[in-house]
């Protein structure tokens, strides 16, 4: 087993034990509320109606860069990976935020900007871990073809997802 | 609560002797120094402290045992370095219903010495979410508000520089400020690159010290040393604890809620202001804190440092000290802030003294914008 080039994730919860298991086969799963949608991150009950959540569902992998840093230094001793690089928070097509990096682009404020359209990468760290990276993507050509391909999309992602990043 | 107003005053407030890199002194000696130093100030004994307000890596009980006193009434509210202002604000409703009689709040952090141990902070959920991408320090998430203000309003790396610039010609004034150098917004430019779009100068220090204030009520704190300051409103709020989780990374709606909460308690608008004190871990807090107040539309905060009304000689002071960008930053800086205003309030602050002072406001952040606690304070028992 090679060494992690970046500190992997820990502790993993009960709670979020789905989210984990649904990257290791390239599926982003979210935490659902049957009234308000998919929330993150994972918790027992909506953070919005307070109702206990639903289950699980699959998300479609795209969003858009809601904002973003560009790390010119190491912030911790564990993350290897050589600055700069970009922070990226990402807002998913289905509305929650999550943290990643923002990969395949130049680590350039003048080359990156928010609301930028994005999809994941799912990035295999070490052992069957896998992270949800993203990278620029295409602009979408309307929302409603790119919400009826939702459900193919992920599986043909796994293929281009396949190339090495940076 | 309107009738808490003006009911407690700060009567003492005190720092360590030094505010700079301290390695010959662990973080708990710093917090009881500054008790000491606050207590003296007031002319109180540190016998008569009953009530031990505190945040940090040491409980009230670890204070009180340290003090040597046993309080009667604790508290150990912990929601980021804003947990002072909204110390002081549970120390007037216990001051005020008589539950103690003097009581202290106080920090002290060996932030950049590291001196008797670490802080420590929930892990679980940043160590699955944030740290595997390389997250880390305060300045690797602040910057997301700030990249975002810059998207929806335009705002420039020019203006954030603005913040340092003008925090800096206060500090110069300050001989206790750990970076006195005049700068421009050409030097913050050209400082060294940390996290876009943050560079050295717009990042705060990381320094070793402590601060305390004490209070009892309005009654008593006419015969003590110091003419009292008092506590005219205050307010707190919470909103998140992930940067993911805000509502609106561009307005903080903890602080939005925590201004208003001690607006009304004081009965005092915006422009009433004579001084302000604004938590600047980053050159971004200041002005977005200014407009989720409600000072100035979304955007437009940057302007009062840009056209020098936050400045020494302008209409409306902002971080008298020097700030946590240039006077001093342990970690949790909330606490010095209240102690500048309690002095400024007095007329204690020679070459940087604010004239014509009766009303200052005392606004800090938990986290990135994620907690909130105001205070409104005042020379006179009504604003
Ligand atoms: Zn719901």
């Amino acid at each position: 087993m090679t060494e992690p080039d970046r500190p992997l994730p820990e502790p993993i919860t009960p709670e979020s034990r789905p989210y984990w298991e649904g990257l290791k086969k390239h599926r982003l799963m979210l935490p659902n509320c049957s009234r308000c949608g998919p929330f993150f991150y994972p918790r027992l009950y909506c953070p919005k109606c307070h109702r206990p959540a639903s289950g699980w569902v699959q998300a479609s992998g795209r969003g858009r860069l809601h904002s973003f840093q560009i790390a010119y230094q190491s912030f911790s001793s564990a993350f290897k990976i050589k600055p700069p690089y970009v922070l990226a928070m990402i807002e998913l097509d289905e509305g929650p935020r999550l943290m990643s990096n923002l990969i395949g682009i130049a680590a350039d404020p003048k080359a990156i900007q928010c609301d930028m359209p994005v999809e994941i990468v799912y990035e295999h760290i070490v052992g069957d871990v896998v992270l949800p990276l993203f990278k620029p993507a295409p602009a979408k050509r309307s929302s409603r073809g790119a919400k009826a391909n939702s459900k193919a999309k992920p599986k043909a992602k796994v293929k281009t997802a396949a190339g090495r990043r940076r | 609560m309107k009738e808490l107003s003006g009911k407690v005053c700060i009567v003492g407030a005190g720092e360590t002797h030094s505010v700079g890199v301290q390695p010959d002194k662990s973080a708990l000696s710093l917090n009881i120094e500054a008790i000491h130093n606050a207590a003296r100030d007031a002319g109180i004994n540190v016998g008569e402290i009953d009530g031990i307000f505190t945040a940090g890596q040491f409980t009230p009980a670890a204070i009180g045992e340290a003090l040597g006193v046993c309080p009667l009434v604790v508290d150990g509210t912990y929601v980021g370095g804003c947990s002072f202002m909204i110390l002081v604000a549970h120390a007037v409703t216990a001051l005020h219903h008589g539950l103690c009689d003097v009581a202290v709040v106080s920090h002290g952090e060996s932030g950049r010495s590291h001196v008797g141990g670490p802080r420590t902070r929930e892990r679980s959920l940043i160590g699955q979410f944030e740290t595997p991408y390389g997250f880390g320090s305060a300045v690797s998430y602040f910057g997301m508000i700030a990249t975002r203000h810059m998207h929806e309003y335009g705002t420039t790396l020019e203006q954030w520089a603005e913040v340092a610039v003008s925090t800096r010609a206060w500090a110069s004034l300050n001989p206790k400020s750990n970076h006195r150098d005049p700068i421009t917004v050409a030097d913050v430019l050209a400082s060294r690159p940390v996290c876009y779009p943050f560079n050295r100068l717009n990042v705060c220090l990381v320094t070793d010290a402590g601060g305390a204030v004490i209070l009892t009520r309005a009654d008593r704190a006419k015969h003590l040393a110091k003419k009292p300051v008092y506590v005219l409103g205050a307010g707190e709020a919470t909103e998140h604890l992930m940067l993911t989780q805000m509502r609106n990374l561009t307005t903080s709606e903890a602080t939005r809620l925590s201004g208003k909460k001690a607006f009304n308690m004081a009965g005092v608008k915006p422009n009433d202001f004579d001084h302000i004190m604004l938590y600047d871990a980053f050159t971004a807090g200041p002005p977005i804190m200014l407009e989720s107040l409600g000072f100035c539309k979304p955007g437009e905060g940057v302007q009062y440092f840009a056209d020098g009304r936050a400045a020494p000689g302008g209409k409306l002071p902002i971080n008298t000290n020097g700030g946590g960008l240039s006077y001093t930053h342990t970690g949790m800086y909330g606490i010095f802030p209240i102690v500048e205003a309690t002095r400024q309030l007095r007329g204690e602050c020679g070459a940087r003294q604010v004239q014509k002072i009766n009303l200052s406001l005392v606004n800090g952040m938990g986290g990135m914008l994620s907690a909130a606690g105001t205070l409104v304070l005042g020379n006179r028992p009504k604003a």
